[in-house]
This record gives structure tokens, sequence and C-alpha cells, in this order.
């Protein structure tokens, strides 16, 4: 019975952009190794068990709930947090219509619906504000009502497709 | 500068202006500071060992095979760390009889709910303090639990036998002639309503991080709280450090909703926990402790009765009302207050002046209740709302011209209501005629009936409501408890001619740090952007009470109003000592000195600093510049400044599933000044949301063994951006005469009349069908029980 539960994996992937390679944790989801191991503290759990949406990453290309996935299913892979798609700007126009519009309170929410956002952005651009409602109804907020979170998705929606030819 | 701007007067300036919040961008980057994203050297977690049943003695607590697993720091009983902290009981001297055992951080040798803290355990990292938990041997006598309020009343159990009874507060109320009123009516109405429990579901729980230091004895706690200063004092009290040794930082918060106003065991605990290991120690509820212990609300069963005349006249209400808050009063607020303020706010829009409630809080063996978001309104709403549509309803009125018909008309004020409530200035009827404009309600019962042939089954539902905002020291200050009414601000002016802001009213995401920047900046005559805020400190903001009541803007807002204007004179003092020229003459404005009769500039504000500061030489010999102001403000006219409000809300429902679709919601709100619309307006669609919640969703679900059913985000039902409808808000502006900036509170305005709005909504769809559902969560069992369906 003594022994140690824990076996570690050594996990290499990409991390907003950069290589790292690190000993994890079989046992530790994806979201705590990014808090606790690697100092990315802007995905938050709130639910720990898929539900609420706080933890929103992206990892190849497609958002996943970092509280359902293991750190070591990351290897091999690209994972994407709220602070390198913040550095990069691919999330600037979100943020600023979340900004004009007080798309937030306490933020605590924020960086996963924003993940999620920027997914729909990519995936369904013709989408329409029920069709953005029931997109974003996997990200809880506890303090806006989401009209305006609603009213910020769409503005970018509507400046992008303006954008197009 | 050939045009210079007119200068911002007081009330202008970005008073009213829906500027966006600075400090979101960093939110918005996921670089904010959350306890649980600090990281501080040698810190140990704690986690607790909590009891599973609901009543029980703890007989046998072996701790010692936890106490040897990798990683452990400490195992710690009740008895052991009462050392390190006393414990507390959670009365009001105003509450006349209100009682309550006293409360450890950790029960010792008794559990009174699923979920109160044994043991602690602490451990290098959580996830080793986590293993250890299974390691934990305890051995329980179950003793008899008592669930139901009404079988806490009778007291078939005492929960706890030296009290006597399980009645921990009981209030009557008897104004007017309430017998006479009854008997001389036409018709009396009586409908008795059902409310669950349910709680805030804070995204962000419960944190904190307790860094003692041994050598100066003193403790820094980061906390996710709304009331730095209260819990100052509270660690300081209970684990004997003095005041001012004490240090409660509290940076970004992720939502609290009055969830994080409270004294919770486990933090007392995770303090207590670093004096005596004499290290940081952080605990971090997860969602199911969240759920077993964050307090809940509501829980109320409470039988109304209306006397009304044929023609339509509202003679008279009386209330009974029966509330279950768990075994505990919580601490330091007491479990008394929802209970206390429905008596208070029941029929409290209506010019009625006969009045009867009786009102008994009792214990039970679940988690503990105290104040939520709007505290005890949604109920009083909903009761008050609810008999009022259901005596239109058999006069045979329309619910929107009984309303007109008794609401208290706008030129009656001041006015003192028969439960004692003084109202300075309400605007009722000019609510009612924007909201029923703002809705095309005769359009909308149009629809209605035409929709209804087609066997399609909408509903209008109205709720007026009145609202305690700005509390004066009558709220908690007066029973004795250690929690400022008043608030305070201070003002530096920074050499630069940037302003820096502190004040004692926390940030918790309603944007409170957003709008003492547009008032600092309209009061000193700045742009917002010179403007920096600091909130959340007690070692650098002035004291005060924080956030809750709906406070933050009207009571912290007038004292950054009144230190900004405080500082605008000491910088023309400085101004005029530097220009030689008459203060009388000089303003401040767009980041300058300016002459006040012809705006012209004479000096940047940097200039100002820069001699304030570095060259204070080359002033007169006995000037001393002082660019630094505080000031303080507390509400005293009235123990509350009540607003009032309309919601409407718009469902349909379906008969043969009992599902209900909300389709539209509405609310007029009259919360004096707006400081910024935007802001206002989502915080007031959040409340609404988190209302619509408690009518249609949210409930703590427990089992006759006082057992939490659905304690997680899966089975607890949180309103979710797919099933929500657009919410449209507008103002009726009557700012009050009790402060400058004619702020009244908004914060809980949503909370307070969604639930009736959406009740009254329901039961109108329901109506053709002959079914009502007096009950909330109006969960579609309970409709179709209504239609007799199952």
């Amino acid at each position: 019975m003594s022994q140690a539960p824990a076996t570690e994996i050594v996990t290499t992937f990409v991390l907003n952009g950069t290589p790292v390679t690190r000993r994890v944790q079989a046992r530790q989801h994806l979201v705590d190794f990014l808090r606790e191991e690697m100092g990315l503290t802007g995905s938050h759990t709130a639910c720990e068990h898929g539900v609420c949406g706080a933890c929103t990453l992206r990892v190849d290309g497609e958002i996943v709930r970092g509280c359902l996935m293991l750190a070591v299913q990351a290897d091999g892979r690209k994972v994407d947090t709220i602070e390198g798609l913040s550095d990069s700007g691919e999330l600037a126009a979100l943020q600023s219509a979340f900004h004009e519009r007080n798309a937030l309170q306490c933020g605590f929410c924020t960086p996963g619906m924003l993940m999620a956002a920027l997914d729909l952005l990519k995936n369904r651009p013709e989408a329409t504000r029920e069709q953005i409602r029931a997109h974003l109804s996997g990200n809880y907020c506890r303090c806006t009502g989401y009209h305006a979170i609603v009213d910020a998705v769409e503005a970018v929606l509507e400046a992008q497709r303006g954008a197009k030819p | 500068m050939n045009a210079p701007e007119k200068l911002p007067s007081v009330k202008t300036g970005y008073i009213g202006k829906s500027e966006p919040r600075p400090n979101a961008k960093r939110l918005l980057q996921g670089r904010g500071a959350y306890v649980d994203d600090l990281r501080l050297p040698r810190l140990a977690h704690v986690v607790f060992f909590r009891s599973p049943y609901a009543h029980a003695k703890l007989r046998k607590l072996d701790l010692s095979k936890a106490r040897a697993q990798p990683g452990v720091i400490a195992t710690v009983g009740g008895r052991a760390l009462a050392e390190y902290c006393t414990p507390w009981v959670g009365v009001l001297a105003h509450l006349k009889g209100i009682k309550s055992p006293p409360q450890h951080a950790i029960a010792i040798e008794r559990a009174c709910w699923q979920g109160e803290a044994m043991a602690a355990i602490v451990a290098e990292s959580r996830a080793q303090a986590e293993d250890a938990l299974a390691h934990v041997e305890a051995e329980w006598q179950e003793r008899p639990v008592v669930t139901d309020m009404e079988a806490a009343l009778r007291g078939d159990h005492v929960i706890h036998p030296e009290l006597g009874d399980n009645v921990c507060f009981r209030r009557e109320l008897n104004a007017g002639e309430v017998d006479a009123a009854f008997a001389e009516a036409d018709l009396v109405v009586e409908e008795t309503y059902d409310f669950g429990r349910h709680t805030g579901v804070c995204l962000e729980m419960r944190s904190i991080l307790a860094d003692y230091n041994a050598a100066e004895h003193s403790l820094t706690v980061y906390q996710a709280t709304q009331a730095p200063h209260m819990m100052q004092d509270i660690f300081s009290r209970h684990l004997g450090i003095p005041e001012a040794s004490v240090r409660v930082i509290c940076k970004d918060v992720g939502g609290s909703y009055g969830i994080k106003v409270h004294v919770y065991p486990d933090e007392m605990a995770t303090a207590a926990l670093s004096v005596m290991l004499r290290r940081p120690v952080k605990f971090v509820a997860d969602r199911l402790e969240s759920f077993l212990t964050d307090i809940h609300a509501r829980e109320h069963r409470a039988k109304v009765r209306l006397a009304v005349s044929r023609e339509g006249d509202i003679l008279a209400f009386e209330l009974d009302d029966l509330t279950g808050i768990g075994p505990y009063s919580v601490y330091p607020r007491t479990s008394g207050i929802e209970g206390n303020q429905v008596v208070n706010l029941v029929g409290g829009p209506y010019k009625h002046q006969h009045y009867r409630a009786l009102m008994n809080v009792v214990f039970t063996n679940k988690n503990v209740t105290c104040q939520y978001r709007a505290v005890g309104h949604p109920i009083a709403v909903a009761l008050t709302e609810g008999i009022v549509d259901l005596a239109a309803a058999k006069l045979g009125m329309d619910p929107a011209e009984f309303r007109r018909r008794n609401l208290i008309a706008d030129d009656a004020y001041p006015y003192a209501f028969p439960s004692g409530l003084k109202f300075e200035q309400l605007s009722h009827h000019k609510t009612l005629d924007r909201l029923l404009a703002l809705m095309d309600y005769k359009g909308l019962r149009a629809e209605q009936q035409a929709l209804r042939k087609k066997g399609v089954y909408r509903g209008i539902g109205l709720a007026t409501m009145i609202e305690v905002t700005n509390p004066s020291p009558a709220f908690y200050g007066v029973g004795g408890a250690h929690i400022s009414a008043q608030d305070g601000a201070t003002l530096r002016l920074e050499p630069s001619g940037m302003v820096t802001v502190m004040v004692s009213v926390t940030e918790q995401g309603q944007g409170t740090e957003g709008i003492f920047a547009q008032i600092a900046a309209t009061a000193v005559g700045v742009s917002m952007d010179k403007v920096r805020v600091i909130t959340g400190d007690t070692g650098t903001t002035p004291y005060g009470g924080g956030t809750w009541a709906s406070r933050g803007a009207g009571i912290g807002g007038e004292a950054v109003l009144q230190a900004g204007k405080a500082l605008r004179s000491n910088i023309l003092d400085v101004a005029a000592a530097i220009l030689n020229e008459d203060k009388a003459q000089l303003d401040v404005a767009a980041d300058a000195i300016v002459s006040k009769v012809s705006g012209e500039a004479k000096l940047p504000l940097a200039e100002v600093g820069r001699v304030g500061y570095f060259r204070p030489d080359t002033l007169p010999m006995k000037f001393q510049s002082e660019l630094t102001v505080t000031r303080h403000y507390t509400p005293r006219e009235y123990p509350f400044t009540f607003t009032n409000g309309m919601q409407a809300s718009l469902v349909e429902v379906d008969p043969e599933t009992g599902f209900v679709k909300l389709l539209k919601h509405w609310c007029v709100e009259d919360c004096g000044t707006v400081i910024n619309p935007m802001l206002v307006d989502e915080q007031i669609r959040g409340g609404i949301v988190q209302g619509i919640g408690a009518a249609l969703w949210e409930h703590c679900l427990y089992d006759d063994n006082g057992q939490l059913l659905n304690g997680n985000l899966a089975d607890y039902l949180v309103p979710m951006s797919g099933e929500i409808p657009d919410i449209v808000v507008a103002h009726i502006s009557t700012p009050t005469r009790t402060s400058e900036l004619g702020a009244k509170g908004v914060g809980e305005a949503g909370t307070a009349g969604a639930p009736a709005a959406v009740m009254n909504a329901i039961n109108d769809a329901l109506a053709p069908l002959g079914a009502r559902v007096p009950a909330q969560p109006c969960t579609p069992e309970r409709v179709l029980q209504a239609l007799g369906k199952v």
C-alpha cells in the first residue's frame, strides 16, 4: 500500500509556440499541469468535471476541457492557452469587443469564454445570435447574464463577415 | 488649446458615461491574480476531512495513518486547532432573542451537517493532502437528523439541546388594524409558497492563502472576500493577533454575490494552521466542498393572505414565514437577516396601512444559509407579487392596472411603510408606465390571446420591487457587529499629474474600480487615463465595509467624490501659490490648471506635482501643499436608501412536457444617478439571470438523511447562455438627496425581482388551464403536477 500512486512520464509538446519537455505526473490533468508546473494561471478550474468551460484550452486547433484531458495526452501535440493567444494577437478582436461592451465582470470564465468564441469565429462564421448562445452554452458565466457576451461575439462575427469579399 | 474644453462640473464629466473598465484588460488576457494563482515560498496546502453524515457524534478520529503519508506536514483535529482559534457565535443584539451555539473552525466531536470540517490535513501539495485524506479513520454514531423545517419548528428532535428548541430567531410584527381590515374585505386571497435552497455558485471557489510571520507575530491573508476590513478584525480577535498586524489582501475575485462575505470555518482553520505551522497555508474549495459549505440561501415556506376591496384596493397583508438555516447562524452577519428582510419588505410597494407578520427561523441539519445576493428580497417580492396577481385575477382586473391602483403615489414621499421602513423617494408609477411602454404590454396581451386559441400558452409576469441599498449602521453596526457602514477614499496627486485612488470598497467584477476612476477623474478634473485605482488591501486603503448590500457606488462613490473635490481644492491652493493668482479664479480641467472664466490653460497638472513634491522651496515660506486627501462617507438620514424597479417576463409553457421557455425579460430600475449605464445594465442582467436560475432550475436537493443529492455542476443547474433570452434594461433616475453623487445601489435589483416575474409569467400561462405553481424552482415536474398530469 505504500507504493507511490503517481508515475511520471516524459512529455514533449508545443506550448504557445515553444517546445517544452517535462516529467509529468501521469495522473495530472492538463489544466493543473499548466497552472501548477508552467505558471500559466490564466486557465481556470471551476467544476473539474467538464461542465463549466472555465478551463477551455486549444489542443491541435480544437478546443478541449483542460480538466478532462491528462497532461501526458498532450505529448506530441500543440497546446495554446489564453496567454499565448493574447500575445499572438489571435484573440485581439474578441478581447477588444468584450472590453468595449463589458462582456465580463469577475473575469474568471472569460479566458474559457474567449476560447469558445474564437472557435465559433473559425468554424461557424455565419452563426446567428441564437447559434452564438447555443455554442457558448458550455461556458458558464455567473456574472453577466450573457447578453453582453453574445453582443460582443456577434459584433466580431459581423465585422468578420463584412471584411470578407 | 484655442478652444479649451468646457469645465467639467461634478455631475457631468465621466458620470453617466459608458466607459469600459480599465481593469478588465488584464482579466481578458488571463492575467488576473485570483488567490489560487499566487505562489509563496514554503507554501503548504490544506484539505479537510468532512463529515459524511448530517448529524453524528465522532466517536473516534485516528489521523495517524494520514499523518504518515508522503508529503504530509500536519494532521489537526478540532481540539488541537481550538488552541489557535477561538469559537464564535452568530448573533446580533438588534435581532432580539436570536440564538446560536458556539462554532469552531474545526468541529469538535460532533458534526451537524454533511460536509462540516472535522479535521485538517496539511501537505506539501494539494494532491498529497487529498491522497492522505483516504487514510483518515473515523468512527461515527449517527444522531437524529432534522431536515424538514416544520419538524424543526415542532422540535421533535432538538439539534442543540442547550438552546432548548430549534428556533434560532422569531419575529412578530403587527401594524394597523389587520383583523378589522380582513373582516371588512370583500375578498381575501391566501396562498402558500415554497422556495427551495440554492446557492451562489461563484465560478472561483472560496479561496484563502494565509501567511503567518512568526518573527513579528503578523498575518497576511490573501482572500477572495468582499469585506477585507471585517475579516481583518475577525482574524485579529479569533487568532489573537493585533489588529494592525493583520493585513487582508483581496486581489481579483472570481464572483462573490454575497457568498464571500461570511466567516467560513475552513477559512478560519486555514489561517489558524498558518499560525500553528508558522508557514503559508492555502485552501481552495473544490466544487463539491463549495456546494456542501458555501452558504446556501432562501428555503422558505410562507403563507400570505391579502385583504382586498371589491373596487380593487389592497387593504392588508398578512404573512407567516418559516425558514430553515442549517445548524448554526452564520457569523458575523447572522442567518436571521434574510427572514427579517422578508418581514420588512412584504407588501412594500403598496399603500395599504395594515400588516401583520410572523416569522420563524429554525435550525436544521443541512448546510448553513445566510445572505446571498438580494437577501430576502426575492422571497418578499415573489410573495407580494404572487398574491397580488392572484387577487387581480380573482377580481377580474388586469394585473398592471391592479398594481397602478395600489402602488404608492410618486408624490407621496417621504413615506413610512407599516413595517417601519422609510422611503425617501420612489418612482413606482413612472416605472410602471415606462415598463409597459417598453415591452408593449397591450400588444403582448393581444398576442397572448391570439396564441391561446392556437394552443400556445404564453404568460406575462410583472414584478414590482423595492430594494434596500446604501445601508446605514442600522443594518449591522447597531447590533454589535464590527462591520463598517462607512467607507473611505484616499486620493493622491502623483508628481506626473496622475491620480492614485485608494478605496475601501472592493472590486468583485462589478466594476467598482471603473466607476471610482470615473468619479475621481470628474471630481479632480483629469482624464480617466490619468487615474489608477487600488482596492482590496487593508494595509493601504482607508477603513471601510467593502462590497455588500448594494453599497459600493452609493457609499464608496460618494467618498471618492468628496475626496476628489478636496484634492481639486488642494491642487488649486498649490497652483494659486505657483501662479500668484487668486484661487477663486482657477480651476482644474483636462489635466491642467485653467482660468475659471476663460477656460484658458495656465499650468499643466504635472507642474503642480513637480513643484509640490520636488521644489516646494519655491513656494511661500508658510505654505505646505497637501496633495493627498482622504474623505469618508456614512449614510445617516435614512437607515437604507430604497430603490424601486419593475421587471417583466414573457414565457411559453409547454403543457405536454412542463418545460418553460423564456422568451424575453424587461427591467426598469431607478437607482438614482447612473454612473456608468453599460456596467449598471450588465450588472442588472447578471442579477436577473441569477434570479431566473432560482425561479426555474437552481435547487440544493437534500434527502431525508440530510445528504446533498446534487453537489456538482452537472446536476445543479445554473443558467446557460442558450436558455437565457435577451434582457432589455431601462432607467428612471431619481437621485438620492442624501448624497451629492445621488447614486443608489443596483447590484441586487435583478435578483430581487426576476424570480417573481418569471413565477407570475408561468402562472399567467397556466391560468387558462386552471393550474398554478406557487413554488420555486418551477420545474417541469411541478408544472405537470399542477396540471394533474403526473
